[in-house]
């Protein structure tokens, strides 16, 4: 089955793959997550929110980007970021957008969507008392956000967050419908022109695997420390 | 900012000879559609399966569905649909393997693709009937156990007529995660709703409009599918049991 598998491809590939392909991956992963705890936070303060208008607006943008798919949603802002751009340049024309900052505005704005649910139980998590007792020592919304509630609100949900992070790390793959090189995008290029399908694709499933079993792993592992001290 | 609007795009005949603009959508939307939920079939009767085998008794069977769930929900969904597509005809029999190659043109991308969906969705699946069948008081195992029942005829008549009741709602969610995945099948050439909306953008230029139905059809679905399933776990609900079953919230 595995006799003619040429791991030679692999030997030859490997720097381009990881360290322009995974490397772009991470990045991407990584500046991702932070937008999109941010935004999603945000997000979810105004769900929770008392003035109507605000929580309205946050309910129907999390519910419609939640109902559609991702590679729908890469597609939109790939085709929308030039026009935003031009938008807030005040140019006549659209502007060109790098293939990163495109796509990193893409999950920023689309993840921020799942993270705003799981703040939104974390922040529900927290008994309301804990608020009352904020603004009786004379916080303000701010404040009573910031000190009290949402610092405990992460710490509730730190598993739940990373394991979103997780899924972060597989979805960026898609990036690959718009031909930018990231890690399964590298591996498609060699894999293309080497004529080497069978061994790139397994290659790239078995690393994606390995990350994401120790990233779950330890995910795990953090849950159950907190679980206790809690 | 200078974008042309065409609305009446949608009327227009396409260039693949079959019908106007919109017609193609819906075509795209049927094929979404088939897709879920000949794959959503397969999750369900493969999730079954390895759920169960995740509570029973048995170490090495819960191990078996442990590395099965593991297997399929630590690779991206893309990278599976190219191991299905590119990698699964080359390592099977050589004949079976030109066999599947030379299905003729929307079967040789559309069955990968059901596989591909199928099993990937049946690992959240599985998740979902294990935290079902575990949120059941261990009574109930018991129960079945001191009545002579065997372990298979507990699972029938005990535990999971419970169980399947309590993960309906989540069920119902993993059932909007499938027809939003099986957009992803357009990587390997099912021209499905997502791939039909770009491909009339490419041919149209009118990008905003292709988008904007895609997305109004794929929340039209949304809405439907939550409705049924509003009225689905209002017929099943076991009273006091609301809200328990639900395995870990993140996903997609």
């Amino acid at each position: 089955m595995f006799g003619s598998f040429d791991f030679d491809v692999i030997e030859r590939s490997w720097r381009y793959l990881f360290f322009d392909g995974m490397a772009f991956t991470l990045r991407l992963t990584l500046f991702a997550m932070v937008g999109g705890i941010v935004f999603g936070t945000l997000l979810a303060m105004m769900r929770l929110s008392s003035v109507k208008p605000l929580a309205w607006i946050a309910g129907v943008y999390v519910n419609t980007l939640r109902s559609i798919p991702l590679v729908l949603v890469i597609f939109w802002f790939y085709f929308l970021v030039p026009y935003i751009g031009a938008w807030v340049l005040r140019s006549d024309t659209p502007i060109r957008v790098g293939a990163f900052a495109s796509s990193l505005l893409t999950f920023v704005m689309f993840e921020a969507c799942y993270y705003c649910e799981i703040m939104r139980a974390g922040i529900q998590s927290i008994p309301r008392g804990q608020v009352w007792a904020g603004y009786a020592l004379g916080l303000n919304y701010w404040q009573s956000m910031g000190h009290v509630v949402l610092p405990q609100a992460f710490r509730n949900m730190l598993p739940v967050l990373l394991t979103q992070t997780i899924v972060l790390f597989q979805d960026v793959s898609l990036v690959y419908v718009l031909s930018i090189t990231d890690f399964v995008g590298a591996a498609s290029k060699v894999a293309e022109r080497d004529g080497r399908l069978v061994e790139m694709y397994s290659f790239v499933a078995v690393v994606y695997f390995v990350a994401c079993l120790l990233l779950s792993q330890s995910v795990r592992r953090l849950q159950a420390r907190i679980a206790i001290v809690r | 900012m200078h974008y042309h609007w065409n609305w009446r795009i949608f009327w227009e005949q396409s260039p693949d000879g079959a019908g106007t603009y919109l017609h193609t959508l819906f075509v795209g939307l049927g094929w979404t559609l088939a897709l879920a939920l000949l794959a959503w079939a397969l999750a369900l009767a493969l999730g079954v399966m390895v759920g169960v085998l995740r509570t029973t008794p048995l170490k090495w069977l819960e191990r078996a569905g442990y590395a099965y769930v593991e297997l399929f929900r630590n690779i991206p969904l893309l990278v599976q649909m190219f191991l299905w597509y590119f990698v699964m005809p080359e390592l099977v029999p050589k004949g079976l393997g030109d066999w599947i190659k030379q299905m003729p043109p929307p079967w040789g991308s559309f069955v990968p693709a059901v596989l591909c969906l199928g099993t990937f969705t049946s690992a959240r699946v599985a998740e979902q009937v294990r935290a079902g069948i575990n949120s059941l008081p261990r009574g109930q195992r018991m129960a079945g156990t001191a009545l002579g029942l065997t372990l298979p005829q507990t699972y029938r008549y005990v535990l999971l007529p419970m169980a399947f009741r309590i993960i309906v709602p989540p069920l119902g969610s993993e059932f909007l995660n499938i027809i939003k995945n099986s957009a992803v099948a357009l990587t390997i050439n099912v021209v499905e709703l997502t791939a039909r909306a770009r491909a009339m953008q490419e041919y149209s230029f009118q990008v905003f409009e292709a988008f904007t139905a895609a997305t109004v059809i794929y929340l039209l679905v949304n809405l439907v599918v939550v409705l049924l399933m509003r009225y689905l776990e209002r017929k099943v609900a076991v009273p006091g049991y609301m809200g328990q079953g639900g395995a870990a919230a993140s996903g997609h």
